[in-house]
């Protein structure tokens, strides 16, 4: 019996769709790789990994770990500010705040993720660098750029979290009451856990957004490139490298800064087998036999 | 059983004397939902270490009149209960009664068994640590107590640390049973346990059900007539009757069989009869 012309149509345009989506990624790590290549054969990755003392790409001089350091330093500063908010800010919209309090507190967090990286950025040249510049100079700093990202990811953690939180099936809730187990229990010992897969999602792809995002943090961060030693010293993520540079980059000094693609990709690549390597453990963890 | 209360039982058992005080006793209990009344005026006496069957066919309001005696209905928004559940002695549907107290006395096993999704061991340790039993050697006790209570030791032992949904549908349902026993509740309410299990697992439930009988009070909601039959010592028929759940029948399993009074208990157990 054939199978009905809806179907296969329908099977082929998914197909088609697919291998669209999946080309287009490999197509843009090709084109990294064969850009970044001549810097990488003429070079050498070791110069790049920390062999060259600095940064000075038309002098020849082309050290990276200061921008990856300051990249994982924004990253985790930002994720380690806004995972225990968002997830605490999603606890709360899911199981104390009165429904009209949390409603209007998720719109409000509807609307914090939909606002441009750029405004993000404005607001915090003319706000916040201003402000941590009082407190220490020069405040376009380390600190200006996790507390900028900070706000940029919460969204994304909360929301996700939240989500997680409702698809936890509610035998549990019920069962822990059955149990006389109290409010905070049932919540921190039963649902939570439960939830941890979707929340441990939630905050990867916040990580993946931190560690991508441009615009926000070349205009707060100072970008100077150096290893950051304190909270309040400019730094250059590889992100505002790129972009920084990019305008009048030639020759190796180009290709170089496709090297630093090459590293961004790495460590989102990174990123994503980790969140693989856990979701796997919880699969297993949960799977019904 | 503390003095105050069994005053009190006393006292009400002046008014009409029993040979042994019922350890539940349910006046003009009723469950609404909203405008809806799902069971109306139901009176009930519950005597302890009994095991009490309720039969009757769906939407008769046997589930909310379960939920209704230890509070669970509190958890269903729109629901609302009127009427006294006496357990002991106190009416538990007071507003002061601390459910969580109550709910470890009076437990609760569901249709869909509900473990926690982690391990077997800590299914169990989970609720006796919030409830403030402590030291591990004692909690590492009550768990190999009450897992052989429910026959599942010998299944489990050498996999304690592994995930309680790795196991079978009637194993996970008596892993819950032992779950609600290792609080010690003097009441253990029991609704349809047996329903999403395949026989062989519901007849070990329903062995488990018989031992405990004496050392718990026990309440089920069952479809299942010669289930009903074999567990229960007393057996109570819910009836839609002028559009809300109404008890038409309760007495001894036996007479209610045997020589049912309403009419309603006389057709519908005959589907038993052949």
């Amino acid at each position: 019996m054939s199978r009905p012309i809806n179907d296969t149509l329908l099977v082929w345009g998914l197909r088609a769709c697919g291998a669209v989506s999946g080309s287009v990624v490999l197509l843009i790590a090709v084109f990294v790789f064969k850009e970044a290549w001549p810097a990488l054969r003429e070079i050498g990755p070791l110069r790049f990994l920390g062999a060259d003392p600095s940064w000075h790409p038309v002098e020849g001089v082309f050290n990276l770990t200061p921008m990856a350091a300051a990249t994982l330093a924004v990253t985790v500063g930002a994720v380690a500010l806004a995972a225990p908010l968002g997830v605490l800010s999603a606890v709360f919209c899911h199981a104390y705040a009165p429904r009209w309090a949390a409603g209007a507190y998720r719109r409000l967090i509807e609307l914090l993720a939909g606002v441009p990286s750029v405004v993000y950025g404005f607001w915090g040249l003319v706000v916040l660098v201003p402000l941590v510049a009082q407190w220490r100079p020069p405040g376009a700093s380390l600190l200006s750029g996790v507390l900028i990202l900070a706000v940029m990811i919460l969204p994304t953690v909360a929301l996700l979290s939240e989500a997680a939180l409702k698809n936890v099936p509610r035998d549990y809730a019920r069962g822990a009451a059955a149990l006389g187990l109290s409010r905070w229990a049932t919540l921190w010992r039963v649902v939570l856990p439960a939830a941890r897969p979707g929340i441990a999602t939630g905050v990867l792809l916040a990580t993946g957004r931190a560690i991508g995002e441009t615009m926000a943090v070349l205009m707060v961060c100072g970008n100077v490139v150096q290893l950051p030693g304190s909270l309040l010293a400019p730094v250059r993520t590889l992100t505002a490298n790129i972009a920084l540079e990019m305008g009048y980059a030639y020759g190796v000094h180009r290709s170089a800064l496709f090297v630093t693609g090459v590293l961004l990709l790495a460590l989102v690549a990174g990123l994503v087998l980790l969140a693989e390597w856990l979701s796997r453990g919880d699969v297993r963890g949960t799977a019904h036999g | 059983m503390n003095r105050d209360a069994a005053l009190r039982l006393t006292a009400f058992d002046d008014v009409s004397p029993r040979p042994a005080p019922p350890l539940i006793r349910t006046c003009c209990l009723s469950v609404h939902y909203g405008a809806k009344t799902a069971v109306r005026d139901v009176e009930l006496d519950i005597a302890e270490g009994a095991v009490t069957a309720l039969i009757g066919p769906s939407g008769c309001g046997k589930s909310s009149f379960l939920y209704s005696l230890n509070r669970m209905t509190d958890l269903i928004p729109g629901c609302r209960v009127t009427g006294a559940v006496r357990i002991d002695g106190t009416d538990v549907c007071e507003p002061g009664v601390d459910t969580v107290l109550l709910r470890r006395r009076v437990g609760m096993i569901f249709q869909k068994p509900n473990p926690f999704p982690m391990s077997i061991r800590r299914n169990i340790e989970l609720p006796l640590k919030e409830h403030g039993v402590r030291g591990r050697a004692r909690r590492a006790e009550v768990v190999e107590t009450v897992l052989r209570d429910v026959g599942l030791w010998d299944e489990v032992k050498d996999r304690l640390h592994a995930p309680a949904q790795g196991l079978s549908g009637g194993q996970q349902q008596r892993l819950c049973i032992a779950r609600a026993l290792a609080l010690e509740p003097r009441v253990l309410l029991m609704d349809e346990p047996c329903s999403a299990l395949d026989p062989i697992a519901s007849g070990v439930v329903e062995d488990l059900i018989r031992r405990l009988r004496g050392r718990v009070t026990l309440l089920v909601v069952t479809h299942n007539l010669a289930q009903a039959r074999r567990i229960a010592d007393a057996t109570g028929v819910f009836w839609v009757r002028d559009g809300a759940g109404a008890l038409v029948e309760h007495g001894p399993t036996d007479a209610v069989f045997e020589r049912p009074a309403a009419e309603e208990t006389r057709r519908y157990v005959t589907g038993l009869h052949g």
